[in-house]
């Protein structure tokens, strides 16, 4: 047998990826179908010498992250829509103190309690927009294993990086569905620490003042350094202010850190491209339906391709855009009423060439459903 | 190996959702192919009509669901009912004879073996009727050798239960090879 090869759940590759990447403190309140995260890390953070708080509930234990991250640590959340829906305000608070933290949402249907052991895609938006205000996210998906491990350290990567919330967008087929895994050997995939300040004891420090490189320094809460932290605009000391200029800088500096990085923070795979006549375009479980389609029919002289967006937000329209140019259709495959629809057709010259191929039962949408539309859609009857 | 899409189906509590756990393991873990395995989560796991997919291949799988199985595994009548419709032309379907009557005309290879009542008789202990199954199951399709779904059981149960379920596995390992005969 192969050293670190592993058969588990999508959530415990997730667990995986996160205790590579360095998590030690993590705080939930489970709910299906994400819960295996939180079983797995209350049995492993200890035995690590790291934390594990079950909390009373997700809006708890998202506060609960984000002072563990501020004291130093590296900090995970894990829940499924309805609980997600309760961190918003925190989540808020998260981008607006610029928290580094790592929330994982295993989508099942919605709204509301909706089909808790099914299979969804519909928080992608929620993802996006849940929380209010003017601000920008990074929320990462992956549609198998191996992706899901990588996917995971690179949240917590950009998460350090950026000093942002990072979402992780998985869903219940990805989540509960065991597959291979073989964990990489430490080193192998980079780590990016905290960003740790050298200002000295009883030396100023300004939480709040970016580097020239838009970086933010911290120093860990309790520590040497007395300062503020406040959900309000705030100064560099991060002391409430209302002053025009300062609240035009901070929310600029927000949106600006991270959409003006939509290059290095976007990733995606390709298949079949090159003269691919339709390009399928999905992410998470569905883009596993569209890969076997694309394959099956390629090997029967179809002009199929596919892009697999594993970064959903900020939306890489430059990159869809140059990707679709010389396609006749775009097919966007999706379980939901078309959230990346409505991007990739703003992403692309002619709007009218994008479809949405969608299933919204609780299903996970088959090739063959996939095929069926695809059909429909060149009036080439079903 | 070409791709191999089983169905296990029966009722909550008969450990269907573990074989099928044990199977995909052994298969990625002591044989080097891929598997993917899914079930079915809600009621059916307290009861009712319940069921795990597993896909065994050499290469990648990608739809991770199972729509048309090769191998259909029954072990309730509710579930024989449910599921024989699915078989593919051809395939395998094993049942046990306790718990179903392969009433129907399937286009498959219908085999129904006293899997239960030899566990019952000779073991004693209805807990080992799933890896029974398992033993039929590999020595009809040849997915997996025997020893790779010990390996699995040495990690996953305590060591004094490993004789009872070795001796389950090779009941149904004898089950299957006699019909093989047939």
């Amino acid at each position: 047998m192969k050293k670190n090869l592993k058969f588990i759940q999508g959530n415990e590759a997730c667990v995986e990826g996160a205790l590579y990447a360095g998590l030690d403190f993590f705080a939930g309140y489970p709910i299906t179908p994400s819960t295996e995260i939180a079983e797995m890390l209350s049995i492993r953070l200890p035995q690590m010498g790291g934390k594990f708080l079950q909390m009373e509930d997700e809006i708890a234990s998202m506060c609960a992250i984000i002072g563990a991250s501020l004291t130093g640590h590296k900090v995970m959340t894990a829940t499924s829509g309805p609980g997600f829906s309760l961190k918003q305000e925190a989540l808020g608070y998260a981008i607006m103190t610029e928290i580094p933290c790592v929330i994982v949402n295993v989508q099942r249907g919605g709204p509301s309690t909706g089909n808790p052991t099914h299979v969804s895609q519909g928080d992608v938006n929620q993802s996006r927009w849940g929380t209010h205000g003017d601000h920008a996210i990074i929320v990462l998906t992956a549609s198998n294993h191996p992706d899901v491990f990588a996917i995971t350290v690179e949240a917590f990567n950009m998460a350090e990086t950026y000093r942002t919330p990072v979402i992780l967008l998985f869903d219940e087929v990805i989540g509960h569905m065991r597959e291979r895994l073989v964990i990489p050997q430490k080193g192998e995939i980079p780590l990016v620490q905290r960003l740790k300040t050298e200002v000295k004891r009883d030396v100023d420090y300004h939480p709040y003042l970016p580097r020239e490189d838009g970086r933010l320094p911290m120093s860990d809460f309790g520590g040497i350094h007395r300062y503020n932290v406040t959900g309000l605009f705030h100064d560099m000391w991060g002391f409430p202010t209302d002053n025009p200029q300062v609240v035009h800088g901070l929310l600029r500096h927000l949106v600006d850190k991270i959409n003006n990085n939509v290059h290095q923070i976007a990733r995606w795979k390709e298949y079949f491209l090159e003269d691919a006549a339709t390009i399928l375009i999905s992410y998470g479980s569905s883009a596993r339906s569209s890969l076997h389609l694309v394959k099956e029919r390629r090997a029967r002289g179809e002009q199929l391709g596919l892009i697999e967006l594993q970064t959903l937000w900020p939306f890489p329209y430059g990159m869809i855009r140059q990707k679709c140019e010389n396609a006749r259709t775009i097919v966007v495959v999706e379980m939901n009423m078309g959230q990346i629809t409505h991007e990739v057709k703003l992403a692309v010259h002619d709007p009218g060439k994008v479809f949405l191929a969608n299933r919204i039962d609780g299903e996970l949408i088959t090739p063959d459903d996939i095929k069926k539309i695809i059909r429909l859609i060149q009036g080439k009857g079903v | 190996m070409e791709k191999c899409r089983i169905i296990f189906s029966g009722s909550g509590g008969q450990g269907i959702i573990t074989a099928a756990v044990i199977l995909a393991e052994a298969a990625v873990l002591y044989e080097d192919m891929m598997a993917v395995q899914s079930q079915a989560y809600g009621p059916q796991a307290r009861g009712g009509v319940s069921r795990s997919d597993v896909i065994i291949s050499d290469s990648t799988i990608d739809f991770p669901k199972v729509i048309q199985p090769n191998v259909l595994i029954c072990l309730t009548q509710a579930a024989y009912n449910a599921y024989s419709p699915l078989i593919r032309p051809g395939g395998l379907l094993l049942s046990d004879e306790k718990f179903v009557n392969t009433d129907r005309k399937a286009d498959a290879r219908q085999i129904r073996l006293p899997m239960y009542a030899t566990v019952m008789e000779t073991i004693k202990k209805p807990v080992v009727f799933n890896i029974c199954v398992l033993g039929a199951l590999i020595s009809l399709t040849k997915l997996v050798k025997p020893e790779s779904i010990m390996n699995v059981l040495e990690t996953r149960i305590p060591q004094e239960l490993l004789k009872m379920n070795n001796e389950a596995l090779d009941l149904g390992i004898k089950m299957g090879t006699t019909c093989f005969r047939s």
